[in-house]
């Protein structure tokens, strides 16, 4: 089917950009000036861990007499065997902490996108049927919170609804030690502490970013209003909403492209917002890994999060393919 | 940051557009207010340390342990170490807007390179030049920026050049892409195609054909970097990845952090850099949002509610006004295009 | 002569508000006949779309309705009975009840009035859904099959996406779907301009076998007068917002009372009358944003007098004529003897053969 094969020319690009992250990700260490290759490597040396992880992580900065090709090899051959490397400052491999904290990063992420772009769709619908209507005054409000760089933004929240205010938690993902029945798990008291204290993080997200979809959405439909097969949907005597539909189902496409083009963007500005509010994610792992020099963490939570971006952008694609008919036959 | 909102233009091709044109930019408000909020911050990016009351270093010689709300003699008061607020955020804006255009130039540069030659040349060459692209466009700038930056020696972070060129490699794809599709729109137009038979060499054309007409999408994309840039170099000074010798919006954030100047409230401190940098980036995007209007006339919104008429797909009003009579056109003014209120 | 299914009274459309408007069409009047084909010729940007898209209230913005009525004399197909409905008093729940089921539209552009992302069964398939929430799942795709296999289309085709089809294809879709409710009147906006000589006869030969079938009257827009000629029983001529001469199909193809449609007559070349030099018309249209004073058509015209230049010319009958024919032109208000170009009389008095009128209309009225 012309589906799949679509699709499979999708996955085949995504297999080549891994591919080019990962080499990336063994030459960043090599490409540094030689002063910041020592300073790596004598972060290294000064870490608590076994001389045999040590000697592992040296030859991976290559610091051993192996020529870069076998370092390549060892390096590829690791990384299919699950093996990032050890952290330095936590003296466990970088898998076990990217196991921790991941989830909370795609929860973040995932949520706060997932409202950012159906709330922003719909809004952006609406501005764009009801043209000139109220959503079009609302419109510069919104871009406001998109133009302010998102550690000030998370920051100014965090000042006045955290400290300020008082309504929200300063920081963290959870809090046990305020209610001692309170246990990490599924329970109703962990689940609220949970959504608490993720409030400000996902409304910094969803604020920073709704703006985008708004406005991306609001001139599509303009212009697909324009299309006549949107007034063929008036003609035929559709119930207005069907009339919206017909445009905006259309006007969503390349909503869905900008979706995928601005993953990694989301994913930058969710990891300086869970560092404003210490969200036990990556984003503050990253943050202490650069704290204590922990390249091996670094590196692997580099790779970790522009792996999930390929996924996400994958998914996209496919979700492309499913909703426009066209994109499967230029395959 | 999103990126959707950047809309591609229609290609203008004629004088008489171009003038119209120049004419809505002094008359768009978003325009007029985005570029004073910029031009003041260029100003100050200037004459900031000039004017500055203190040097960002001067310390007042009082004992006290504590910051020192604004007064009459330090107008946004002091921090712990007595430093003047206003003189540091006076100087503190020439190494975030340096950076910030340096990243925005060549990040512009390299779009413009990658993307137009891949429009143009199509091919092989678009293929190779747009998969380039697209992988840059899936890397996490900030994380790649965090591991590269983290070792270098000190000298190399104060040099705004460097730091604004190592940013615009993490920001120029999305550039590439919106004026590969704009030049892959472009290049079948009319007189382009008529530059290409009348055998203009191809750099000529893109000079003298195409380029004019991305200016406007340029701009877009430039302004978009240069947010991106501020941002980037706010949030690397704040987490202490380069550690400018100069005090920079981001460092005073940082100093403020890292003396828990919100817990003593001293709101004082950290508020001034970072209001400086919001209305900065405010005004940068109000600029873009006047552009995008200009250049897209279709979307910018209609006032007709205003006269109590409703446009609707598929119903169209029915005004029946008393007018003068229909036989005599002379009332009649200029023809409304779509969109024109 | 059959009842009226359609009547346009003075209706008056501008383009913006206030001061900025500026008047696309004025006070047209016209009529349309159940089962009749009535055409509606002119250059572009003499109004004939905006007159069309306004009388259905499917104008887009920032066109207004000003002046005018339109009424529409619904018959029902069961009891035969008819109501009048005015169009433009109709709020939007009234006149979807009429849209599509009464009065259908068939677009200039297939290619873009269908859906790019619905399958051609779900693009016949939701007006019956809205208009006929009786029919089953069932019945509305058997009504889709049939309606395609009447416009010459293989039932396979409902699982297609417009993309999919050649243009051809896409607008018998188009007409299937403009058909399928069995509507009184379907608005035709150029509908075979975008397609090859070929295929646009085709279709028209379906349009026309097809209406002689279901029984439905048409207003069919076109800049292509010597198609009408041979498919419309009536023709208006519209220049510069206005309709200038009304007149069965014969009568201005051998008789033309107005120098436009002469020009227009004259800009190509007849099959089967006699040799005449191609002329077409000098000049171009008026903006409407600056009209002349007059009659609108007085810059371009041979034959313009002073009176044309200060005073327009109301649409009434010529005066040598007893028929339903209306023309807006000075010439022909008695006062002087129009040229013989313009004074021809049809039937012709002494010719026996006026066979010049195309075969379509003949064999279809």
């Amino acid at each position: 089917m012309c589906a799949v094969r679509a699709i499979l020319r999708r996955l085949a690009f995504y297999l080549l950009a891994a591919w080019s992250a990962v080499t990336l990700n063994f030459f960043l260490p090599r490409m540094l000036p030689g002063s910041a290759l020592q300073a790596v490597l004598s972060s290294i040396r000064s870490a608590p861990i076994t001389p045999d992880e040590l000697h592992a992580l040296e030859a991976e900065y290559g610091a051993g007499n192996k020529s870069l090709l076998s370092q390549y090899a060892t390096y590829i051959s690791n990384l299919f065997h699950g093996d990032l490397g050890t952290s330095t400052s936590k003296s466990v491999p970088v898998t076990d902490i990217l196991g921790t904290d991941l989830p909370w990063t795609i929860g973040l992420v995932g949520i706060a996108t997932v409202i950012a772009f159906v709330l922003g769709t719909f809004l952006g619908v609406i501005a764009g049927w009801r043209r000139g209507g109220f959503l079009d005054t609302l419109l510069p409000v919104a871009t406001f919170f998109q133009a302010i760089p998102y550690y000030i933004l998370a920051f100014l929240l965090l000042m006045t609804m955290g400290y300020l205010w008082k309504w929200f938690p300063l920081g963290g993902g959870y809090d046990i030690s305020r209610d001692s029945t309170v246990t990490p798990g599924w329970n109703g008291g962990f689940i609220g502490s949970v959504v608490d204290h993720g409030f400000l993080p996902v409304a910094t997200i969803v604020l920073a970013s709704i703006a985008g979809w708004i406005l991306g959405m609001r001139n599509v439909m303009i212009t697909t209003m324009d299309e006549d097969y949107v007034l063929v949907a008036a003609a035929k005597g559709l119930p207005r909403w069907r009339v919206v539909w017909v445009a905006g189902r259309n006007a969503i496409l390349p909503s869905i492209s900008s979706l995928a083009l601005s993953v990694s963007l989301i994913v930058t500005g969710s990891i300086i917002t869970e560092i404003v509010f210490s969200y036990p994610g990556l984003g503050l792992a990253m943050n202490n890994a650069t704290l204590d020099a922990d390249y091996p963490l670094m590196q692997g939570i580099l790779l970790c999060v522009t792996f999930a971006v390929l996924v996400v952008n994958f998914l996209a694609d496919i979700v492309y393919v499913i909703l426009d008919p066209r994109a499967r036959r230029e395959a | 940051m999103s990126v959707v909102g950047v809309a591609t233009a229609e290609p203008v091709g004629n004088a008489v557009a171009a003038r119209r044109r120049k004419s809505r930019i002094t008359k768009s408000p978003k325009i007029v207010v985005g570029a004073s909020i910029l031009a003041f911050f260029v100003f100050i990016a200037i004459f900031g340390p000039t004017l500055a009351p203190h040097s960002a270093s001067w310390q007042a010689s009082n004992s006290s342990a504590f910051a020192q709300p604004p007064s009459a003699k330090f107008w946004l008061g002091t921090d712990r170490q007595q430093h003047d607020i206003l003189s540091q955020v006076l100087s503190g804006g020439r190494s975030t807007m340096v950076i910030a255009f340096v990243a925005g130039i060549v990040a512009s540069i390299l779009s413009i390179l990658f993307g137009v030659t891949a429009g143009y040349m199509g091919g092989l060459v678009d293929e190779v030049l747009s998969i380039i692209a697209n992988i840059f466009l899936a890397l996490p700038g900030l994380l790649i920026l965090m591991v590269v930056m983290k070792p270098l020696p000190a000298g190399d972070t104060d040099n705004p050049f460097l730091i604004g060129s190592v940013i615009a490699l993490t920001a120029w794809a999305y550039g590439a892409r919106v004026l590969r599709a704009q030049t892959l729109a472009l290049r079948d137009q009319d007189y382009v195609e008529s530059a290409r038979i009348i055998g203009e060499r191809r750099p000529r054309i893109i000079v003298s054909e195409i380029l004019p007409n991305l200016l406007p999408i340029l701009a877009s994309s430039f302004i978009f970097t240069v947010i991106y840039g501020i941002g980037i170099y706010v949030v690397l000074s704040i987490l202490g990845i380069i550690n400018p010798a100069q005090a920079s919006w981001g460092t005073m954030i940082q100093n403020a952090q890292g003396a828990s100047a919100m817990i003593s409230n001293d709101w004082w401190w950290y508020a001034p850099p970072a209001l400086c940098v919001a209305l900065l980036g405010i005004g940068l995007a109000l600029l873009n949002f006047g552009i995008d209007e200009i250049v897209n006339p279709r979307v910018r919104s209609r006032r007709g509610s205003r006269r109590g008429v409703r446009f609707q797909l598929g119903l169209t009003p029915v005004v029946r006004a008393a007018r003068p009579d229909s036989s005599s056109n002379l009332d009649i003014a200029a023809p409304v295009l779509e969109g024109e209120s | 002569m059959a009842d009226p299914v359609l009547e346009v009274r003075g209706l008056c459309v501008d383009y913006g508000l206030g001061a900025d408007a500026v008047r696309a069409v004025t006070d047209a009047d016209l009529v349309l006949r159940r089962g009749e084909v009535l055409g509606i010729a002119g250059e572009s940007g003499s109004g004939k779309s905006t007159l069309a898209y306004a009388l259905t209230r499917l104008l887009r913005a920032p066109g207004v309705i000003t002046g005018g009525d339109v009424l529409f004399h619904s018959r029902s197909a069961e009891t035969g009975e008819t109501t009048t409905v005015d169009l433009l008093a109709a709020g939007a729940h009234e006149l979807r009840r009429y849209r599509w089921s009464e009065i259908a539209v068939v677009f200039q552009s297939a290619m873009h009035a269908l859906n790019p992302v619905a399958r051609v069964e779900n693009q016949l398939t939701d007006v019956l859904r809205v208009h006929r929430p009786q029919m089953s799942a069932q019945e509305r795709r058997a009504r889709a099959v049939e309606m395609l296999r009447m416009v010459g289309i293989n039932a396979d085709r409902l699982r297609s996406y417009p993309h999919e089809l050649s243009g051809g294809m896409r607008q018998r879709v188009m007409i299937a779907m403009a058909l399928i409710l069995q509507p009184q009147i379907v608005i035709m906006d150029e509908p075979t301009t975008a397609l090859d000589v070929v295929t646009q006869r085709e279709i028209l030969e379906e349009l026309m076998a097809l209406r002689d079938e279901l029984g439905f009257a048409v207003i069919f827009i076109t800049h292509d007068l010597s198609l009408l000629i041979e498919l419309a029983d009536s023709i208006a001529i519209m220049y510069a917002g206005r309709i200038v001469e009304r007149a069965k199909a014969a009568e201005l193809f051998h008789a033309p009372r107005h120098p436009y449609s002469l020009g227009l007559l004259s800009s190509f070349p007849s099959l089967h009358g006699e040799r005449v030099r191609m002329e077409g018309i000098p000049g171009s249209p008026p903006s409407l944003a600056a009209m002349p004073d007059g009659c609108k058509f007085h810059p371009r015209c041979p034959h313009a007098m002073d009176r044309c230049r200060t005073q327009e010319p109301p649409l009434t009958r010529p005066t040598d004529e007893g028929g339903g024919r209306v023309t807006a032109c000075w010439l022909q208000d008695g006062r002087q003897d129009p040229p013989e170009a313009l004074a021809r009389a049809y039937p012709p008095l002494a010719t026996p053969s006026a066979s010049a009128v195309g075969d379509l209309s003949r064999s279809t009225s």
